[in-house]
């Protein structure tokens, strides 16, 4: 297992689909573990009753089919696949519609699902899922990208209630590609794919949602500047080591 | 499977054809001097050295030529770059520099031997006077604009030519690598020209192909993949002539190529990132996670007055 999350890492985040369906034939015994800690580029379903797209994960999964958000029924249709409590499917409704919301001012497209269910501590477990073709063929605004795909994946853990108080855990996780293509600069592709966690105790008179709205919209602050401060910066700074710059013609430097 | 763990169904073992094709697919795919690595991984997650070093004899090869990978000749009189260009069979590779052929352990990476090149491999003197000459003047290019960079020029067609009236071709190879395991991070810059020397025409046409990766995995894993093309041509002269503007073009265009790198880096913050995620909402300001309610009571209300869709 160690060794195949090492090669997770080394292979391109570009391959990482082939590379997992190839460490699922060698280690057929590991595909519990496998599929749980190897992220993989995000699905999207329609939901044909609402002609409206959801996105698949594990968690809205019941045998070959996935629950949506929107109609809360499986497609291909499941007569009795589980649903979350009617608590928590009006929280998973509410959620749906803000994060929607939330998803526009950020990424200006894309498609956007959450999941609640209930969890073992009498707690809850919510997954927010972000998936953008920014591609300009796609819903790339400013029409740079030949390909571009962003995938967020956040899943939080919530606490039962204390003293008015709850502790969220939030791990996130975020995959891109951009490949930008150019007459006389030629193709220049960056990949990614970074995961991150924090957890902290929040009072909840403000509500859920909006505590894990909070956390979700900083992790993702965070991985999208250290994405492209921190790693597309380490990259730079490797080409720059091969071949530096001629002096004179000193660029600028990242701020981090 | 509703209960929602997905037993891997006793499916047939798989084959040893298809463990061996994956363990190729891993190697050859390895990023820049990651392969050893690689290597260990897939060795263990194998579980058995015999596929293992099969995968490994045929991988290694493969990786070594498309990497452009660069071995010191065991008696130090300088490096030989495995590559297509210089290659005469799998395992030996030839030095135009230094005219000799050193035997190479592709998968423990080192050269195991060197003996000098015999006449049959070597050009003819009118060749190497063209050969030379741009060796000498690339040396001095790459020495300068390359920390770490190694240059050769193999004659690919044509070495046999004794004098002015026959086409012949060259191909130059510029490899730069550095590894920073300690660091997380690893990177290569490859370039590889090809000069058709016409002389009928008296032009020489100039191909460049280059391409560069760098790989950065402290906590994540974040890959530079680029590649470009590029066509120029000049006109036929003396050796020396030649050589100097050949140099002088090659340089030209990879720095160019860089400068181009540099402003796809920093078209990323504010443009080309932007597409995927803005940094502030279009509202630009942070989201009112307090205040969600109105955008569910003005959906009520939308769908109340039977406004929207």
């Amino acid at each position: 297992m160690e060794a195949a999350m090492d090669l997770m890492r080394r292979i391109s985040p570009n391959q990482s689909e082939m590379a997992l369906s190839a460490l699922l034939s060698l280690l057929p015994h590991h595909s519990t573990d496998l599929l749980s800690q190897v992220d993989q580029p995000l699905q999207v379903c329609m939901d044909t009753e609402l002609m409206k797209e959801f996105i698949l994960c594990e968690y809205n999964r019941d045998a070959d089919s996935y629950r949506s958000p929107w109609s809360n029924k499986y497609f291909p249709l499941l007569e009795d696949g589980p649903l979350p409590s009617e608590e928590l499917r009006k929280l998973e409704i509410e959620a749906n519609e803000v994060f929607t919301v939330y998803r526009d001012q950020y990424y200006e497209g894309g498609v956007s699902s959450v999941y609640i269910w209930e969890n073992d501590d009498q707690g809850f477990v919510a997954c927010f899922l972000i998936k953008k073709d920014g591609s300009k063929t796609a819903h790339g605004r400013r029409g740079h990208l030949q390909e571009g795909s962003w995938d967020a994946i956040h899943v939080i853990e919530v606490g039962p209630e204390e003293e008015g108080n709850a502790r969220y855990c939030l791990t996130s996780t975020v995959m891109l590609s951009l490949t930008t293509e150019e007459k006389p600069s030629g193709t220049f592709n960056l990949s990614g794919s970074i995961r991150r966690q924090m957890s902290s105790d929040l009072s909840v008179a403000e509500g859920h949602l909006c505590n894990m709205g909070k956390m979700i919209e900083e992790m993702e602050g965070k991985l999208r500047n250290s994405l492209d401060q921190v790693y597309f910066g380490k990259t730079r700074e490797m080409v720059c080591t091969l071949r530096p710059p001629p002096e004179g013609i000193q660029f600028r430097l990242p701020e981090s | 499977m509703a209960d929602g763990v997905d037993e891997p169904e006793e499916a047939a073992e798989l084959g040893e054809k298809e463990k061996l094709e994956i363990a190729k697919w891993f190697l050859t795919n390895a990023p820049a001097g990651e392969i050893h690595y690689v290597a260990k991984d897939i060795r263990s997650i194998l579980g058995d050295d015999k596929i293992y070093e099969t995968a490994a004899a045929e991988a290694f090869p493969l990786y070594n030529k498309a990497l452009l990978i660069v071995l010191e000749l065991p008696d130090r009189s300088g490096d030989v770059i495995i590559t297509t260009y210089g290659e005469l069979d799998e395992n030996n590779y030839f030095d135009p520099r230094t005219a000799q052929v050193a035997t190479v352990d592709h998968v423990k990476q080192v050269c195991t031997n060197l003996r000098p090149a015999s006449d049959e491999e070597l050009p003819s003197p009118y060749i190497e006077e063209f050969r030379c000459a741009l060796d000498a003047e690339l040396c001095k290019y790459v020495g300068e604009a390359y920390p770490k960079g190694t240059c050769a020029v193999y004659c690919t067609r044509g070495k046999d030519v004794e004098g002015p009236g026959t086409d012949f071709e060259f191909a130059v190879v510029i490899s730069a690598a550095r590894h920073s395991p300690q660091n997380f991070c690893n990177g290569s810059w490859r370039s590889i020209w090809k000069l058709e020397f016409k002389d009928e025409l008296q032009v020489v046409e100039i191909h460049g192909k280059l391409q560069v990766g760098a790989h950065y995995f402290e906590e994540g894993n974040v890959q530079l993949d680029a590649n470009n093309e590029c066509k120029d041509s000049t006109i036929m002269q003396s050796p020396e002539d030649c050589a100097v503007s050949i140099t002088s073009m090659i340089h030209h265009h990879e720095s160019e190529y860089m400068a181009s790198l540099e402003a796809s880096y920093l078209d990323l913050p504010d443009t080309t990132f932007k597409d995927l995620r803005r940094k502030l909402p279009v509202t630009r300001t942070l989201f009112p996670w307090h205040n969600t309610l109105q955008f569910s009571l003005t959906r009520d209300i939308t769908k109340e007055l039977g406004i929207g869709k």
